[in-house]
């Protein structure tokens, strides 16, 4: 099925090399780390060098370990309660959209009540009573964000599958006699997965802020690691007033790239979805090779399609 | 109205989903919740202490959960938020005084990005595929950063290295607080970095929906109609972007919710006396009625905005106050 196949732009591509290089650093990174990130044994504030890369803590700790060793815990909560989320989100959304009448009304409100509460001001009151071995764990963080996280992709689900839900091909499941359940999950689930994919992808970016916000004002245990806790323990002792840019700027740039690259892999899924986005995002080069107007023009936007034709490959090779 | 009448009644059923969450949650943790926290206290505690956390809990006279939960209700009814326990005073005075910084703060500085998000979004879409294009990634880089870790390095560059703009705290240490100018100007000065680093947050998220709401809309008969009536450009460019920004006014109510849970930080960063900062204070003593009274105010700030929105977006939208007329 080419189902997902994404528009080859140079955001997409750009978004999937940022997250590829994350997940690598969140599977080796650990491995990587030359020393334990907790271990107090070197001098105190050092600037980087090629002893410590990024540097040491004011309590002597090596910030380059840090970082690597913290990606796993921020990656692994993000992947959770994103996967979680997503799919709370898609019982929720498409049992509502496709059921109708009083579950949907009912399932449409609890939604909407959990978007209307402010998500991390809630994280912060039931993370704070929460036991403190239970604020190390990764697996309770991330379920707990989850919890705060699945409306906005529940509603987006439920208006994609109302309009999935009178379409002809899933008329002809319903009339062939196939059961609720698999009409549900064979028929209209696969049509969904663009929206989903997306929506995923916009849980995980809301898990990271939500989690390296719990740790930043230490509400997650101080004593793994994770980006949130270094900038924690670098505001604690006022990195950013004295001029230790090394401590709390490379932990706040990951968590921006990886958010980056987040959100320039979703632009690529919104193209797939909206072929007028599509156009919109190509380069003057690119338009060239599809025989499209150079300079936009009003009222048509052009769909382009995905399909190599042939007569594009042969102007590519006129063009090289 | 009825179409108001239903979003209040929503938000009725949320403010009371949240009082109850409030209600419950200290309930759910092993144990029981007034003796935890008076563990939790390293200081001594007196008996009036004890008897304010319980009241706080709704646990004042009788037990019995029933019972808890409706003197838990009138208590919150009268505005009784409960004692806060580091700070000895009511926790609805405490808010009392941080509340507006909070309001004023994360108020301005959302209704400054929206309008300057939806124009340049407008700009953007309207000029799609030109070099404009390639402040797209940009802005998502800035919008995938913390607020809090965006105001920290604003900060620390235009804050304590270039003196461009005053530090830590909302007003001036020689202005008395008041409805006198130099107070006034005091706070919009301190205010300004604040502002500046909410609004670089949260601005791409309504530029880049506005842009793609444009794209989809420029594709319409009536914007092809507009343009072929002879129309002025400028003429054209608002048509369509009075039906791009309706989406955009439909998100607002759920956006504020993430606009303010990130800027709270922001408040924190720069010693701002909102409630973000009082709510650190909070969360690092284990001050529960204030955690609890806090989250409270913030949930109700936060409804009552978005029905703010939801009128705007019934007074901008004719169809639904069509239907609304039905």
């Amino acid at each position: 099925m080419r189902g997902l196949a994404l528009p080859r732009s140079p955001k997409v591509i750009l978004g999937l090399g940022i997250l590829g290089f994350f997940i690598v650093m969140t599977v080796i990174g650990p491995w990587l780390a030359p020393y334990d990130p907790s271990s107090t044994a070197f001098p105190a504030l050092l600037t980087p060098s090629s002893h410590h890369l990024l540097g040491t803590t004011s309590l002597g700790q090596d910030i380059f370990s840090q970082l690597l060793v913290g990606a796993r815990a921020t990656m692994v909560v993000a992947l959770v309660a994103g996967l979680v989320a997503t799919v709370l989100s898609m019982v929720v959304g498409v049992t509502a959209g496709y059921l109708g009448g009083v579950s949907d009304d009912g399932l449409t409100l609890l939604s909407n009540v959990f978007l209307a509460i402010p998500g991390v001001p809630l994280l912060i009151v039931i993370d704070s009573y929460l036991p403190v071995n239970s604020r190390s764990n990764e697996f309770v963080i991330g379920l707990i964000i989850s919890l705060t996280g699945w409306a906005w992709g529940a509603r987006v689900l439920r208006a994609q599958t109302l309009s999935l839900r009178n379409r002809d091909f899933v008329e002809a499941a319903r009339i062939i006699g196939e059961s609720r359940r698999r009409i549900m999950f064979s028929e209209i689930a696969p049509n969904l997965l663009p929206v989903l994919a997306s929506s995923l992808l916009f849980t995980v970016l809301y898990s990271i802020g939500a989690y390296v916000t719990l740790a930043y004002i230490g509400l997650t245990s101080t004593a793994t690691w994770n980006w949130g806790t270094m900038l924690y323990w670098a505001q604690a002792n006022n990195a950013p007033l004295s001029n230790e840019w090394y401590w709390f700027i490379p932990p706040g740039i990951c968590i921006a790239l990886v958010g980056t690259g987040l959100a320039l892999v979703n632009f690529g899924i919104d193209e797939f979805i909206n072929p007028r986005l599509r156009a919109a995002g190509l380069t003057a080069r690119q338009r060239r090779q599809l025989h499209l107007p150079r300079r936009a023009r009003l009222g048509l936007t052009p769909v382009v399609s995905l399909a190599p034709a042939p007569n594009r490959r042969s102007t590519h090779a006129v063009v090289k | 109205m009825r179409t108001i009448a239903r979003r209040l009644g929503l938000y009725l059923l949320t403010a009371w989903v949240a009082v109850t969450a409030n209600f419950i949650l200290p309930r759910l943790m092993p144990g029981n919740p007034v003796q935890t926290l008076i563990g939790k206290i390293t200081s001594q505690v007196t008996p009036a202490e004890i008897r304010a956390i319980r009241l706080s809990f709704g646990m004042g006279f009788k037990e019995g959960i029933v019972a808890q939960y409706f003197t838990y209700l009138g208590q919150l009814f009268h505005g009784n938020l409960g004692v806060s326990i580091t700070l000895g005073a009511p926790v609805s005075s405490i808010l009392r005084e941080s509340v507006p910084w909070t309001i004023g703060l994360i108020g301005v500085s959302t209704i400054v990005s929206f309008f300057v998000g939806t124009v340049a979004g407008a700009m953007l879409g309207w000029t799609r595929g030109s070099r404009f294009d390639s402040l797209i990634p940009t802005a998502t880089f800035f919008q995938a950063i913390p607020y809090f870790f965006l105001g920290t390095v604003m900060l620390l560059i235009f804050g304590s290295d270039l003196h461009w703009f005053p530090v830590l705290g909302a007003y001036s240490q020689g202005a008395t607080p008041g409805w006198n100018w130099s107070f006034i100007a005091s706070v919009i000065r301190y205010g300004e970095l604040p502002v500046i680093s909410i609004i670089l947050s949260s601005v791409a998220g309504w530029m880049l929906g506005m842009r793609n709401m444009m794209i989809t809309m420029i594709g319409e008969d009536f914007v092809l109609m507009a343009v072929a009536k002879g129309l002025p450009r400028r003429k054209v460019i608002m048509h369509a972007a009075r039906n791009a920004v309706l989406p955009s006014i439909a998100n607002l109510s759920l956006a504020i919710g993430l606009v303010v849970s990130g800027a709270l930080l922001v408040e924190l960063v720069f010693n701002y006396p909102g409630v973000g900062d009082l709510l650190l204070q909070a969360v690092l003593n284990e001050d529960y009625p204030l955690i609890q009274g806090i989250f409270l105010v913030i949930t109700f700030t936060v409804l009552a905005a978005n029905l703010l929105a939801d009128v705007v977006y019934l007074v901008l939208d004719p169809r639904t106050r069509s239907e609304a007329a039905v």
